[in-house]
């Protein structure tokens, strides 16, 4: 988790008042499944509560945002490895995914996104009739 | 502090995703990282996984704090002697996607170890560990002699 992301999002970062300041972000870890109902999407976001999740759809487009809780620490950390940017990666979704029954769990650190796919897609057997 | 030097892996460098995302700089860096003796140790060390650490202190503790998302308590380790710090464990593949057609995978999976040589004597028996939201938090209460203490001035 090395990667910091100086992007500046469209969306949730540009407002009047703060004039599209250029905020940091890490790209998390994720790994994507397909099954033959649908996908499922799971990324590493330690220290990223439920509160903490921001998941948004927009077109086709999943954008993934994971604020970290603030620590109770004030005092500055003799040494620091953790990034202490907030998480953010964006997803171009099949078309096939019924974006309505998306679901979205989360348990120590880990988010596990469940993409089903439309039933129009699904493959299904079809029977022969006399 | 250079036992705690983090190390970073080389695969996601080549990965498209993540090329935009590193500079030069962090490329030099990472080259001066490496010492020689890490070098000899092969695919090994290549293929282990570095979980971040960070470490505070204040006036009662130190705090350790270890980003391991997604594991199960008993799957980590923790063990405290001569003033190291050990931290240990494994993350374990997913059977239930053994199957699937796999498009990703980012995450690590397997064994980790890392050490933290803490920096004043700690009271043993009193260290507490928590694990919430994938970071481990170890509290480390510090000896009654490690405390930082006021001294009073006196006027002769």
């Amino acid at each position: 988790m090395t990667a910091i992301n100086t992007e500046n999002p469209k969306s949730a970062i540009c407002t009047p008042e703060s004039k599209c300041a250029p905020r940091q972000f890490v790209t998390p870890e994720v790994n994507i499944y397909e099954t033959k109902d649908g996908y499922v999407l799971k990324a590493d976001l330690p220290g990223v509560s439920k509160a903490g999740l921001d998941i948004t759809l927009e077109g086709n487009e999943l954008t993934i945002i994971g604020h970290r809780n603030a620590g109770n620490s004030v005092q500055p950390p003799l040494y620091r490895e953790s990034l202490g940017a907030d998480y953010r990666r964006v997803f171009e979704l099949d078309p096939a995914i019924d974006t309505a029954r998306i679901n979205a769990q989360v348990e120590q650190g880990v988010l596990t996104l469940h993409l089903p796919k439309s039933e129009e897609v699904k493959p299904r057997k079809i029977t022969v009739t006399e | 502090m250079n036992v705690l030097k983090r190390w970073h892996r080389p695969e996601l460098t080549a990965a498209p995703t993540f090329g935009r995302l590193f500079s030069l700089r962090d490329e030099l860096d990472r080259l001066f990282d490496t010492s020689f003796g890490d070098w000899n140790r092969g695919s090994q060390q290549l293929s282990q996984w570095n979980p971040a650490v960070d470490l505070f202190e204040d006036k009662e503790n130190l705090t350790v704090k270890v980003e391991l998302p997604g594991l199960k308590v008993e799957d980590i380790n923790i063990s405290l002697n001569e003033g190291t710090l050990s931290i240990s464990g494994e993350r374990k593949s997913e059977e239930k996607f053994a199957n699937a057609e796999t498009y990703r995978a980012e995450r690590f999976v397997g064994h980790f170890q890392r050490s933290v040589v803490l920096p004043t004597p700690v009271k043993a028996d009193q260290v507490k560990a928590q694990y919430t939201d994938g970071v481990l938090t170890v509290t480390l209460p510090k000896t009654e002699a490690a405390k930082p203490k006021q001294i009073q001035v006196n006027v002769a």
